[in-house]
């Protein structure tokens, strides 16, 4: 995109019945940015993000995901997007080269391509020993490892983590993010949702989301002064007590 | 006596060990955290403290009664909330609380004053179907009917999984009222910070428990001096950190990294300087004590 933006949304509106999930919300996240993207339970985060990634169609509102338009261009988004959770990431009975081959196929690379990307992905994550065993019986922490690296393997320009991290050890969430770090000084962008607020802190640029809408957009330091708090569990706690969703 | 007592417990599935060798001492009338991330164990056991499932080894008791011969004795005085919601989402609100009374023998006015407080906030909604409600609400509905049957000791398995910072402080006030009445409580979260909420807590860890007592005393038992360094890129700082001769490990701890160094081997001098020479003279070092999750990483690495 010209403007150096990678997701501009402006208005999106997403309406079930007399409910209404997202409420005009606008925001843009700049190519190679970790963006987080923040709420409580209910805020509208999940309905936000599934639009984002081109699994569902706004109510209203207009925007571009890697150049692709959130009305009428979803298989596009889905193609050009990666895309990583806690609760689904890879198949559990199938061999690490197994999954690196099923996910190349779907986003339909070439075998010959799927063949050096499978190598190199072993190669970066030194994984060689565990190339041949079944997914479901390897650490934590390398699966996690392997999860990421496979939402990249069509080389998006964008990779979005929805709670990458719920449940998993100290030191393996922080592992991670320092291979988040990693995948953004290439310049890969990062758009991730957490529970975790020291999390937040590692962002460049947070969202906050509270019944439907965005009530603040900036960096955690710039948040933090504005609402004078120490870390960004205060500002979060600050923002999402005015709910008045259950 | 202890209230809540598992001595060696082990239990596989094939040649996956689940649980190795778990002891616990749960004392009458306490909130007992059982901490640890996914897969460390805590569901199973929570399966065989509650009676739900055979083990290969040791031996537990609840209440004095055996969890494999007194099952029938401990369902009885035991309330269990599993991870998952297991709620009827198609009865409403008051029929799962009329039904989890009536199977426990008792009924709902027997039952009331134990769950009031919770209950109250949810009965505007008791014609609502349990499948209706918000996530906040089910969980609420979930602790009333594993509360009504008056129970002297309560399993909590996750019940702060997936839930935001905070509707899980409005929880863990619920659960405070709920020890105040009486009841001991068993809780397991993957959330390290939850630690501090508990009278005393074990650290699992792949089966096994790698550390048990208040958090007080775990974090005394930490063997090494802690540094915290922050300043405004230091995600580089990390790799120059942990090439140090004396620096344990170093992770990033929200704007901070904390530094973990063999006593008297690094000053915050030593940082400072090297930090400096290395063009990252802004940073700011300082000596800080560590916290649950400085200690479950370093127990975790001694492994």
């Amino acid at each position: 995109m010209e403007s150096g933006h990678i997701i501009e949304i402006r208005g999106l509106t997403k309406k079930f019945g007399t409910f209404t999930a997202v409420d005009h919300i606008s925001f843009e996240v700049g190519k190679g940015e970790i963006f987080g993207f923040l709420g409580a339970n209910g805020a509208g985060k999940t309905t936000a993000m599934k639009i984002l990634c081109g699994l569902s169609k706004p109510t209203s509102g207009e925007g571009k995901v890697a150049g692709f338009s959130i009305n009428g261009e979803q298989e596009k988004i889905k193609r050009h997007i990666g895309y990583m959770s806690q609760k689904f990431s890879l198949y559990a009975d199938l061999k690490v080269w197994e999954n690196i081959r099923l996910f190349g196929g779907i986003y339909g690379l070439k075998r010959k391509v799927i063949a050096e990307r499978t190598d190199a992905i072993i190669q970066s994550l030194g994984m060689q020993d565990w190339k041949d065993s079944l997914v479901g019986s390897i650490p934590q922490g390398w699966k996690q490892k392997l999860a990421f690296s496979i939402a990249m393997i069509h080389e998006p320009q964008i990779v979005f983590l929805d709670e990458p991290t719920g449940g998993v050890d100290p030191e393996t969430r922080r592992k991670f993010w320092e291979m988040i770090y990693e995948a953004s000084d290439r310049g890969i962008t990062i758009f991730v949702t957490t529970h975790y607020m020291d999390e937040a802190e590692y962002c460049d640029r947070v969202s906050i989301m509270v019944d439907g809408q965005i009530v603040a957009v900036d960096s955690p330091k710039v948040l933090k002064e504005k609402y004078a708090a120490e870390n960004m569990d205060v500002v979060f706690r600050t923002l999402a007590r005015g709910s008045i969703r259950q | 006596m202890y209230f809540i007592e598992a001595r060696n417990i082990s239990k596989g599935y094939g040649s996956f060990k689940a649980l190795d060798r778990v002891s616990l001492q749960v004392r009458k009338g306490e909130i007992y955290g059982i901490i640890g991330p996914d897969g460390a164990g805590k569901t199973t056991l929570f399966r065989i403290l509650t009676t739900l499932m055979l083990f290969d080894n040791g031996n537990a008791e609840v209440e004095g009664f055996d969890v494999v011969r007194d099952y029938v004795k401990i369902r009885r005085i035991i309330g269990y909330m599993p991870g998952h919601f297991s709620l009827y989402e198609d009865l409403s609100v008051e029929e799962n609380l009329d039904f989890f009374a009536t199977i426990f023998g008792s009924s709902v006015a027997a039952g009331y004053e134990t769950v009031r407080e919770i209950y109250s906030q949810l009965e505007p909604f008791r014609k609502r179907k349990a499948g209706k409600l918000s996530g906040g609400m089910k969980q609420k509905l979930a602790l009333c009917c594993a509360l009504i049957h008056k129970p002297s000791v309560l399993f909590l398995d996750e019940p702060t999984t997936g839930v935001d910072a905070i509707s899980r402080k409005e929880f863990w006030n619920m659960l405070e009222r709920i020890k105040a009445g009486g009841v001991t409580v068993l809780v397991s979260t993957p959330y390290m910070d939850e630690a501090l909420l508990c009278d005393r807590i074990s650290l699992i860890r792949q089966g096994r428990i790698i550390d048990s007592g208040t958090v007080d005393s775990i974090i005394e038992r930490y063997p090494y001096s802690l540094l915290a360094v922050s300043g405004e890129r230091i995600f580089p700082v990390l790799k120059i950190l942990r090439q140090l001769k004396g620096v344990v490990s170093c992770f990033a701890f929200g704007t901070e990294h904390h530094v973990a160094v063999c006593k008297e081997t690094v000053t915050v001098e030593n940082i400072r300087q090297i930090l400096v020479e290395n063009g990252f003279a802004d940073c700011a070092v300082r000596n800080i004590s560590p916290g649950i999750e400085d200690c479950f990483m370093q127990l975790a690495g001694k492994e």
